[in-house]
């Protein structure tokens, strides 16, 4: 079914059941849907998964290539990290130049990975200041049903953990070799709805937020990127009490990411 | 179509008449077809096929974004065809270049043909195809696609579009060519076919072929269209066909 | 009997209709749908896709633009309609129609006209059409309407009876419920169970039994009378003898909620 203009009545109700601790769907405030992993679901990316969170699906596929360092860091690979919100994943994307919500989903999944250092970059370096791998995570957004972050980040690291760097292929190496994963982040959404605060909103949910805060953990303990999103507002208790929540969601995730389907 | 070069070409054809995996000449590769796998689009198909993944959706008939493309006597057929920058060996920069935007477009001319457009003046339906793993054949395996999900979006149309590409390799004309059958063949001809007439909506040639060698593409890529026909309206069928205790025997 | 669009259909020489097209003398599907013989026309109604309106289906939309002199409403259609103020029960002036309605606002209103051009002309004037207070909307697809309204409003009579909800449904798949917060949950969860499961045989006892498994101890019977739905009584069954334009089935009552004055 097609999304139309969101009721307001609708917006209050999900509101008014907030006020309970109750959601649309059943769920408990603390609660994610349910999460499905199939790694490898693209054979022609050097590393993939398809990831469901409820009725929200994205395709992550990691691609390595060789190319050339930035003069800044010449002994370390290249990361980059591109979301596509397209438009077959939900009525109000439209066709055209890439939209601020998708570069924020890009921008914000490419944090975690970046500063959580998921990758070994010196492993991707082939000749110094000269020759190193670019390591490009695409994630393909399908069907939208909110929390486009937690899952495509969820898709990107379930990719990444089981890529490889294609180096006989390149004629860079002898064999190809798993690529080198240091740390695993695992991002988790919240939304304000009134004065309760509920994890993974679906659609609907987003709609209705006053407030969106994602915080990207590691397994080290690290809060490794933040993203306050939407119109609303966070108290200092609010955010610590986010980021308290989103260490054990992340660790039940991040099991997931790594063992694939739940 | 790749150039054949100095590079080596693998033997297409074996001297039994068998292609690189096995099959005849007249043989398609396997295709599974699921009808609405997505949940915010009115519409929507996935269609593996070969090695190739692909995703449809439709949007619509629904209110025209940019207004000026908005047509008085009918609806206005937008069709994306977009390649994910993993869907093919050599990364793919995302975003629509030449070669999507031709596709796009021939693809939604072919779907102009044959949808009932004048039932919905000043809307838009709008088609989206992703392909998520390519292997030779994507235009036709997306046109399955989009074309399932326009029934599963209840858009009325003539018939279904089956599609198939018919290529030449070895000097023979094969259908349904897979990669490497595409890179080294001699030609590739895609086609979609209108079972109800009998005609066809959507046709290309890449490559050289004879006349005689043209008459034998068509006859086997609407072959070929009957068969894919089928399991169109199977995965249709499966998705809608009310159990056979209710309402069924009226 | 399901049919796909370029299936030919056996007319038994009745007249092609909705649905259906014809081409050197014979039949052939243009939807998926339900072959469904009503003479004298042959017509196939679509199983999915958006709603398509047809003048006194009484439908939920939501306001999605408001412009000086009418109010554009998102019911699920093709295209947007028009309500216009004078289509309401209030004295509107030119540039105050954002005083009464707003964007996001939910409102039942009734198809009145269909043009060539596929402009949907809508009005609020009528009995128990008006502005939504309160409650939520669920979606189902548009096809499933009837099943939700059941054979001479069975299905809609056994929901509120079990909850004590009040529901409207509109023609166009969108159902307004009102009631407590678990009243709604129970009630969107027997909606959804129909939206994807009506086809099975047996529904009204799995909507039944689920209903008494759920039903909460503290809160029983209705609260007040349930309200009447805004449902048209349309049997669903394929092949059933129903005159195509259901200008004989009885009622098309809109649901309670009158249009209240704004301040």
């Amino acid at each position: 079914m097609s999304a139309e203009a969101a009721a307001e009545i609708r917006t209050t109700h999900i509101l008014d059941l907030a006020a309970e601790g109750k959601r649309l769907d059943g769920r408990s405030p603390d609660e994610y849907r349910p999460i499905r992993i199939e790694p490898g679901f693209v054979a022609t990316a050097d590393g993939s998964a398809l990831v469901r969170v409820g009725d929200t699906t994205v395709v992550a596929g990691i691609k390595l290539e060789p190319g050339k360092p930035f003069p800044d860091t010449p002994n370390a690979g290249v990361l980059t990290t591109n979301a596509e919100l397209i438009p077959l994943s939900n009525a109000m994307f439209e066709p055209g130049p890439p939209q601020p919500g998708a570069i924020e989903v890009s921008r914000v999944v490419d944090r975690a990975i970046r500063a959580a250092e998921t990758i070994d970059l010196t492993k991707l370096c082939v000749t110094p200041g000269e020759k190193s791998w670019v390591c490009y995570t695409d994630v393909h957004v399908i069907d939208h049903d909110g929390n486009l972050i937690d899952a495509s980040l969820l898709a990107a690291v379930a990719a990444l953990t089981r890529a490889t760097v294609p180096a006989k292929r390149f004629g860079i190496a002898e064999a190809d070799y798993p690529l080198a994963i240091q740390h695993v982040p695992i991002e988790c959404t919240f939304v304000r709805l009134g004065d309760t605060i509920v994890v993974d909103p679906s659609f609907d949910e987003e709609q209705a937020a006053q407030g969106r805060l994602t915080v990207a953990t590691d397994e080290v303990g690290r809060i490794v990127a933040m993203q306050k999103g939407l119109v609303g507002a966070f108290s200092p208790d609010d955010v610590k009490e986010i980021a308290r929540r989103a260490f054990r969601h992340g660790e039940r995730l991040r099991a997931l990411a790594r063992g694939g389907s739940a | 179509m790749g150039s054949v070069g100095a590079k080596e070409v693998p033997v297409l054809l074996s001297p039994e008449g068998l292609r690189i995996d096995g099959r005849k000449l007249d043989e398609l590769r396997p295709i599974r077809i699921e009808a609405g796998p997505l949940h915010q689009a009115d519409g929507s198909a996935f269609v593996e096929w070969g090695a190739n993944k692909v995703m449809a959706a439709v949007y619509g008939p629904r209110e025209v974004h940019p207004r000026h493309l908005q047509q008085n006597d009918k609806a206005v057929i937008q069709c994306r065809y977009n390649m994910a920058a993993f869907s093919v060996d050599e990364r793919k920069r995302p975003g629509l270049d030449r070669r999507s935007q031709e596709i796009s477009k021939v693809i939604g001319e072919a779907f102009e043909s044959v949808v009932f457009a004048e039932e919905f003046p000043r809307t838009s339906i709008d088609v989206y195809i992703e392909v998520l793993q390519a292997n030779a054949g994507t235009r036709c395996a997306g046109l399955v696609a989009a074309s399932v999900a326009l029934a599963d979006a209840g858009i009325p149309m003539v018939d279904l579009l089956p599609a198939v590409a018919v290529g030449k390799v070895g000097g023979a004309i094969a259908l349904d060519l897979k990669k490497e059958e595409d890179n080294y063949g001699e030609a590739d001809l895609p086609m979609a076919l209108v079972p109800q007439s009998g005609r066809l909506v959507l046709l290309q040639m890449e490559g050289h072929m004879t006349e005689e060698e043209l008459s034998r593409s068509l006859e086997l890529g609407v072959q070929g269209c009957q068969v894919i026909y089928e399991k169109m309206k199977a995965a249709l069928r499966d998705k809608y066909s009310p159990r056979p205790t209710e309402g069924g025997a009226a | 009997m399901l049919v796909l669009p370029g299936e030919e259909i056996d007319s038994h020489g009745l007249k092609p209709g909705p649905g259906t097209y014809r081409v050197g003398g014979k039949v052939y599907a243009s939807v998926l749908g339900l072959l469904s013989p009503r003479p004298p026309i042959v017509q196939v109604v679509a199983l999915s896709g958006r709603y398509i309106p047809h003048p006194r289906d009484v439908v939920v939309g939501i306001v999605t633009d408001v412009q000086s002199t009418f109010w554009l409403l998102d019911i699920g259609a093709p295209r947007w309609a028009p309500l216009h103020m004078t289509g309401t029960p209030w004295k509107v002036d030119i540039g105050e129609t954002d005083r009464y309605l707003r964007v996001g606002d939910a409102v039942v209103v009734e198809v009145e006209s269909l043009e060539a051009t596929g402009r949907i002309g809508v009005t609020m004037n009528g009995e128990r059409l008006g502005k939504l207070e309160g409650g939520t909307i669920v979606h189902i697809s548009p096809a499933r309407v009837p099943r939700v309204v059941g054979r001479g409003g069975s299905m809609i009579e056994t929901i509120t009876r079990h909850t004590g909800a009040k529901v409207a449904v509109g023609q166009n798949g969108r159902v307004w419920v009102d009631g407590t917060p678990e009243t709604i949950r129970r009630v969107s969860e027997v909606l959804r169970m129909i939206d994807e499961d009506g086809q099975r045989p047996g529904l009204t006892e799995r909507v039944e039994s689920y209903l008494l498994a759920t039903m909460p101890t503290t809160e029983r019977g209705p609260e007040e009378p349930p309200r009447e739905s805004a449902h048209r009584d349309v049997p669903e069954d394929e092949g059933l003898p129903v005159p195509a334009g259901d200008e004989e089935t009885e009622t098309d009552e809109g649901p309670g909620e009158p249009g209240s004055e704004p301040p």
